[in-house]
Parts: C-alpha cells; sequence; structure tokens
C-alpha cells in the first residue's frame, strides 16, 4: 500500500528533517516551501496525508486549507497542522476551516511519527466504514 | 469655595444614595420640603437643631454634613467597592467612612488607584505580546528554529545507523540553525530591553502626561514668553519616563502654545479684568477660534481667571485626550464617562458652540456651566471625512440652577435612577 505524503514547510531544515523521518517509516514524502501555489501541488500529487505550516510566504497556512476544503474531493485527506505557540487565534481559525490535527513547535520526532500513522489508520477506517455503510445501503 | 457652604450638597447627596424622597425626608425633619430644597441647593444656611435631626433622618454625625469629605476621595471609594466584586454592605456609609478615618480612607483609595493603574499595565503588556507584529514574528523566528534543531538533534541521537552523507547534513543545519537561534534570540531580547530601558516603573503614558502637567498646575510660564519649547519641557521632565508620554505631553504642548500666542497672557488678562470671561467676546477679541478660547480659558491659573476652572477634551470616539479636574467634577481616570456631558452632545454638532448648566449626580451636587464645541482639527479637504476634536470648559458656581441638566461621572458610581443614558447598573441602586 502506497503511503504518500505532502509537506508544506517553508523552513528547509525543519522540512528535511521531517521528510528523513517520514522516509524512514515508509513513506514517500514531497515538500514545498510556498503558500501560494500550495493548493495546486496538492491537487497535483494526490497525496494520502498533507503537513501544512500556519506561517507561510504567499500565502498563510489558514488560506491553503480553506481553499483545499472548497475542492470536492479533498474534504477528508487528513491536514496535520503546524503552529508555533501564541497563535491561538489562528488556530482556532484553522480548527473551523477544516484541520485534522494541531501539532505545536518545537515537536518531537515521536510526536511527528506518532500523529501522521495515526492520522493515516484513521482515514483508512473512515474510508472502510463509508464503503461499509455503502454496500449495506446498496442490499434490500 | 468654602467647606461650610456645601452641607445642603451633602444633604443631598445623601438623601440621594439613600433612595429618600425630598418630601418624605422633609417632611421626617418637621420642615416643608420647599425650604428643604432651598437648603440643599446651598440657598439657607443650616445649623442647631435642624441640622441634628436631618443628620438623624440621614443615619450619619451631623458633622459629616457640615464637614463632609472630599468627593473626589468619596468617588475613589466607591470606585474601589465597585471593583472588588465583592458585596460592600456598607456603601451607604461610604463618606462617614472618608470622614472619621481619612487617613485609611486615603490610604484605600490610592491603591485602589494603583491597581487600576497595574491592571492597564498588564493589559498594555498583554496587548503587546498578542498584537505586535515584531514581537510575533521574533516569537516566531525562535520557535522554528528551535523546532528545527529539536528534530534535526533527535534524529542524530535517535536515529541508530545513519549514512555518513545524511549525518554530515543533519550536522551542518545544526549548525546553521544554532546560529540562527543565537541572532534570534539576542533579537528578541534587545527588542523587549528597548521597550523596557525607559523606566522601571512602567506606568500608563496617559497618566504620566497627566502627571507631568498637574505637576506644572497646567500653566507654563516659560512657553507663553518663548523661554521654553515643547521640546525642551519635555525633555526635562522628570514625570515623563516612557516614549508614549513624552508624545502625548508634547502635541499637548504644541498646542498649548499655539493657543498661548493667538492669546498672549498680558492682553488676555487684561481683557478678564474688564470684560470678565465671556468666551465669545474673548474670540472676537483676539479674532480667535472658540475652540482656542476654550482651552486657553480652562488652563490658565486660577488668580488670573478669577475662579477655578476644569477642562476636558476628546476625540470623536469620546476618548479623552486632555483633562484637567476641577473640584466637584468627577472625571473618570480610566474608562468611559458620562454620555450626558455637553462634550458628547457638542460632537454631534460640530462647530455650534453649547452652553449647559449641569450638576453631577451622586457627588456634592454642585452646579457647573459647561462650554463645549467641536472642531475639525486636520485643514478641511475634499478627499476626507472630517476628524472631530471637542472640548469642553467646566466653570463651577455656587448655586445649582432649577434647570441643571443632571450628568454623572461614569454609570457605575452613578446613583441616578431610571436614566435613559444608562449603560450598566450602578454600583449605588442596589442599596436604594
Amino acid at each position: 500500500m502506497s503511503r504518500h505524503v505532502v509537506l508544506i514547510e517553508d523552513e528547509p531544515n525543519i522540512a528535511e528533517a521531517i521528510r528523513f523521518l517520514l522516509t524512514r517509516d515508509g513513506w514517500s514524502v514531497d515538500t514545498h516551501g510556498d503558500g501560494s501555489d500550495a493548493v495546486d501541488v496538492i491537487r497535483a500529487a494526490r497525496p494520502d496525508l498533507v503537513i501544512l505550516d500556519l506561517m507561510l510566504p504567499g500565502k498563510s497556512g489558514l488560506e491553503v486549507i480553506q481553499e483545499l476544503r472548497a475542492v470536492a474531493d479533498m474534504r477528508v485527506l487528513p491536514v496535520l497542522m503546524l503552529t508555533a505557540r501564541g497563535q491561538l487565534k489562528d488556530r482556532e481559525m484553522a480548527e473551523r476551516a477544516g484541520v485534522t490535527r494541531f501539532m505545536t513547535k518545537p515537536f518531537s520526532n515521536a510526536e511527528v511519527l506518532s500523529a501522521v500513522r495515526d492520522l493515516h489508520a484513521q482515514a483508512a477506517q473512515d474510508v472502510k466504514d463509508t464503503q461499509k455503510t455503502a454496500s449495506g445501503q446498496a442490499l434490500p | 469655595m468654602g467647606r461650610d457652604t456645601l452641607t445642603g450638597s451633602r444633604i443631598r447627596e445623601r438623601r440621594l444614595i439613600l433612595g429618600i424622597r425630598q418630601a418624605e425626608l422633609a417632611r421626617k425633619a418637621g420642615i416643608s420640603a420647599s425650604y428643604l430644597n432651598l437648603i440643599e441647593h446651598n440657598r439657607r444656611r443650616i445649623g442647631g437643631k435642624l441640622l441634628v435631626d436631618l443628620a438623624q433622618v440621614l443615619g450619619v454625625e451631623p458633622s459629616m454634613l457640615t464637614e463632609g469629605a472630599e468627593a473626589a476621595l468619596i468617588a475613589s471609594l466607591r470606585e474601589a467597592a465597585a471593583d472588588s466584586g465583592l458585596p460592600v454592605a456598607e456603601l451607604d456609609r461610604t463618606d462617614e467612612f472618608a470622614g472619621r478615618f481619612p487617613g485609611w480612607a486615603e490610604v484605600l483609595a490610592t491603591n485602589h488607584q494603583r491597581i487600576a493603574r497595574l491592571e492597564r499595565t498588564v493589559e498594555t503588556l498583554s496587548d503587546r505580546l498578542t498584537h505586535d507584529p515584531h514581537l510575533a514574528a521574533s516569537l516566531h523566528e525562535v520557535l522554528s528554529t528551535a523546532a528545527a534543531i529539536r528534530s534535526t538533534a533527535s534524529i542524530l541521537a535517535e536515529t541508530g545507523e545513519l549514512e555518513p552523507e545524511w549525518r554530515d547534513r543533519f550536522h551542518k543545519n545544526l549548525n546553521e540553525d544554532s546560529l540562527r537561534l543565537a541572532e534570534g534570540s539576542r533579537a528578541l531580547v534587545s527588542f523587549l530591553d528597548e521597550s523596557d530601558s525607559s523606566a522601571e516603573r512602567r506606568g500608563v503614558p496617559q497618566e504620566e502626561a497627566e502627571e507631568f502637567f498637574l505637576a506644572n498646575g497646567y500653566h507654563f510660564a516659560d512657553l507663553e514668553t518663548g523661554q521654553a519649547t515643547p521640546k525642551s519641557l519635555v525633555a526635562s521632565a522628570p514625570q515623563l519616563i516612557s516614549d508614549a508620554s513624552r508624545m502625548i505631553a508634547r502635541s499637548a504642548l504644541e498646542q498649548y502654545q499655539g493657543d498661548a500666542a493667538l492669546m498672549p497672557l498680558a492682553a488676555l488678562q487684561e481683557v478678564i479684568t474688564s470684560e470678565g470671561i465671556d468666551p465669545a467676546r474673548l474670540a472676537t477679541h483676539f479674532a480667535a477660534p472658540l475652540p482656542v478660547v476654550l482651552r486657553r480659558l480652562g488652563v490658565l491659573p486660577a488668580d488670573i481667571l478669577g475662579q477655578d476652572a476644569g477642562l476636558v477634551i476628546c476625540d470623536a470616539s469620546g476618548s479623552v485626550l486632555f483633562r484637567k479636574p476641577v473640584t466637584g467634577f468627577a472625571l473618570p481616570r480610566f474608562g468611559a464617562s458620562c454620555p450626558l456631558w455637553p462634550i458628547y452632545t457638542a460632537l454631534l454638532r460640530p462647530g455650534v458652540p453649547l452652553h449647559r448648566s449641569v450638576v453631577q449626580q451622586g457627588r456634592s451636587a454642585l452646579g457647573f456651566d459647561c462650554l463645549a464645541v467641536a472642531w475639525d482639527h486636520e485643514p478641511p479637504a475634499f478627499d476626507r471625512d472630517p476628524l472631530y476634536h471637542a472640548v469642553m470648559l467646566i466653570l463651577p458656581r455656587r448655586e445649582v440652577p432649577e434647570d441643571a441638566q443632571p450628568v454623572g461621572a461614569s454609570c457605575r458610581i452613578c446613583p441616578r435612577r431610571a436614566c435613559p443614558a444608562r449603560r450598566e447598573p450602578s454600583i449605588l441602586k442596589e442599596e436604594f
């Protein structure tokens, strides 16, 4: 089973560390450092998971998630947002906009790995549930 | 104004706080309501048995009515009671407390003002953390770098076998990031230091400016004669600690300087001595705009003006920009004041001079002449909306005229009942 993540993070050394970690964990990782065309990059990559920084050049993570959720087949895509402390207001807005889970900088590598694994497992479970319901409805 | 002339005002205030009707008090004291009305407006002297009787009905010592306590002190004590959030059972005996223990009352009032000032400082600081973009950016930079270092360092520490290329790369990243962290944290510290260096005691800028004006009696003789400039006065003022307060004081002094140039002290004194203080006539005489006249009169020393005067200047949001208190007319230190003040009415009709007789409720019930006008404080232009400021000159009167409009200080400590302008309940109201 392919596990594909897109990481939108403008801080190259954070991106590199996360890329290393997730690659070791069996993910294929695409990184991108700019907010303005992030939605296009995500749509083209069709990943299983997105890691999105809140503070991005070009377009904020908040705008990216809002635009992403407006696209029909991107509504259930799990999105892990990276925030710094003290961005509570932005965080509340991002939650309303449809962020699946948050992680506060600075984070440990173990936190990143467990967050990503959890989100992926949860998404897989959701897909199964949806299929079950769908097939259940199809039966008379 | 002598203390003994205010006995009637104190009787009235006390009665209002207790919520007793004038007729009822008169009946209990065995006098007519109209006679009591004259007493309450300080038009009849009162003493002897009647004073004792009234004091008894009102539940105070007779000396409380004849000597009283400073209105400002009473107001501070009431504010302290309101802010404590505790039900203060003896609220109706505030003046008695202030009268019997003036020293303690002063301590309590001063501490309360200090608390309010400190609370404002905390608010200002937390506002800064929330809204200052430079601070937020600096913090974000530091946290991001810390995040990068933490991830990279733990990869190096925790990953068992790491290929040499990866290891070298992470070492290089770690080195770069630690350098950035050092610079970022230094920038953050110097940013915080810079704003702190001016003062160990960080007051509210408006308050510092106010202390500066108060210490100078609101009069700057050297500025009038040209021996000093706003800049030099501000630079040598020990009260002005922060940059913000210096800026506030300097712009107020520049306005003062401009006003004084239009209405020089010697000439003004001469006209006042011969013609009195009719602002409209002074405006014509000096060919000065009315706002200038009101501002000028408001800060004249009492020996030149011939009486005390208070002054308030506000902007169109109602925020008070300048305040010179006058005995008996309470000006709240912080927060919104009474919307019934003529200065706010003046804002509704810019350029139209207003004269109102007012009586401030819940205080010593003194009468005041308020003269107010609003003006566009920027030169008129077609491409912007006007920016109005308003000024109100407050002149104390000996008596309260029959048609005086009741106004308050601020809702929380105002005893006026059924006031259509009320914003929030009064702490005094519950006592009725």
